[in-house]
């Protein structure tokens, strides 16, 4: 019974421990994180950053990565401690969509508008053309047409 | 041309929004409400209306904020009550460090956390510490930039208190 009680508590221990394992195996790195939040009093990229604040702040992402945590949730950590502007990057949700939307929206009205307008001059482009054409006199002077004509004769074989 | 004006508009308003100045004497002090560090809830600085207050900006990371940090306990022990509180506002510092430094220097007067800095951006502060007594009616009397010692609230802060000595 006895024997028994301990394999099973063996094999409850061995299932465990991978999990534990993998639960402090760091998922991301300090320098990951502090090329993408900021050094609230500094104003500057974490990366950048060596103030006392930036190392208190360091030391809390070290702590959080030592415990396995991911990217995202060391993020949200530092986001309950300082808010969201320690984020380098803006979020991809509310006022912050903006950064990201104004961008492509600006791209893509300049692009229409310059279609419209390469449209707007090769328009205006043949139908000066077309006019040309049509004008009544636009050919050959009469003066060129004779010496048109007197080289083409001079020519002719 | 639209555009243009649209950009011009948004960096103007950038610009504004980002700047910040000191809270002058006699102005009125911001009031927005902030979590407390310890404790859970929000408090702010309408909470104390009638009393004098002296909002003291600190974090824990900041050295000269060790320095003062006793003179400011000794004097809320002395002159803390009815008419008067010292108000700690804890900016731009991790939670767990702002109450370990409150433990560490034992100090009893009401603390505010200020995590993201908009308190301090309010006030107009250029770092910390910075000290702003503010009168019964909410309006900033005094203003010290960098740390306080117990020489200049003794000499200061403490004569314009209720009874008036130091």
């Amino acid at each position: 019974m006895k024997a028994g009680l301990a394999t099973l508590a063996a094999a409850v221990l061995l299932a465990l421990a991978p999990g534990a394992a993998m639960a402090a195996t760091p998922q991301t790195s300090l320098g990951e994180i502090s090329s993408e939040v900021m050094c609230p009093v500094c104003g500057t990229l974490l990366e950048l950053a060596e103030s006392p604040q930036a190392l208190r702040q360091k030391a809390f992402i070290s702590r959080l990565i030592a415990e396995g945590r991911s990217k995202e949730q060391i993020k949200d950590a530092l986001v309950a401690e300082y808010g969201t502007e320690v984020l380098a990057l803006p979020q991809g949700s509310g006022f912050d969509l903006s950064a990201y939307l104004v961008p492509i929206v600006a791209f893509v009205v300049a692009a229409i508008a310059l279609a419209f307008g390469v449209l707007r001059w090769r328009r205006a482009g043949q139908s000066e053309d077309r006019a040309q054409a049509a004008e009544p006199g636009a050919g050959p002077s009469d003066e060129d047409a004779k010496r048109l004509d007197a080289d083409l004769a001079r020519y002719d074989l | 041309m639209l555009a243009v004006l649209a950009v011009v508009g948004l960096l103007t308003f950038g610009l504004l929004s980002k700047g910040s100045s000191r809270v002058a004497l006699g102005e009125p002090a911001p009031t927005s409400p902030l979590p407390r560090l310890e404790g859970g809830g929000s408090g702010s600085l309408a909470d104390y209306r009638g009393r004098w207050v002296l909002v003291n900006f600190w974090a824990s990371w900041c050295i000269p904020c060790r320095e003062e940090a006793p003179a400011l306990e000794r004097f809320q022990q002395r002159h803390g009550g009815t008419g008067f509180t010292v108000l700690g506002i804890d900016s731009r510092d991790l939670s767990n460090d702002g109450r370990a430094f409150v433990r560490r220097f034992g100090l009893t007067y009401p603390q505010l956390r200020d995590g993201n800095g908009d308190a301090a951006h309010e006030f107009g502060t250029t770092g910390v510490p910075e000290n702003f007594l503010v009168d019964p009616q909410g309006k900033v009397r005094l203003l010290a930039v960098g740390p306080v010692s117990a020489e200049y609230l003794d000499r200061y802060v403490a004569p314009l208190l209720p009874g008036g000595k130091s």
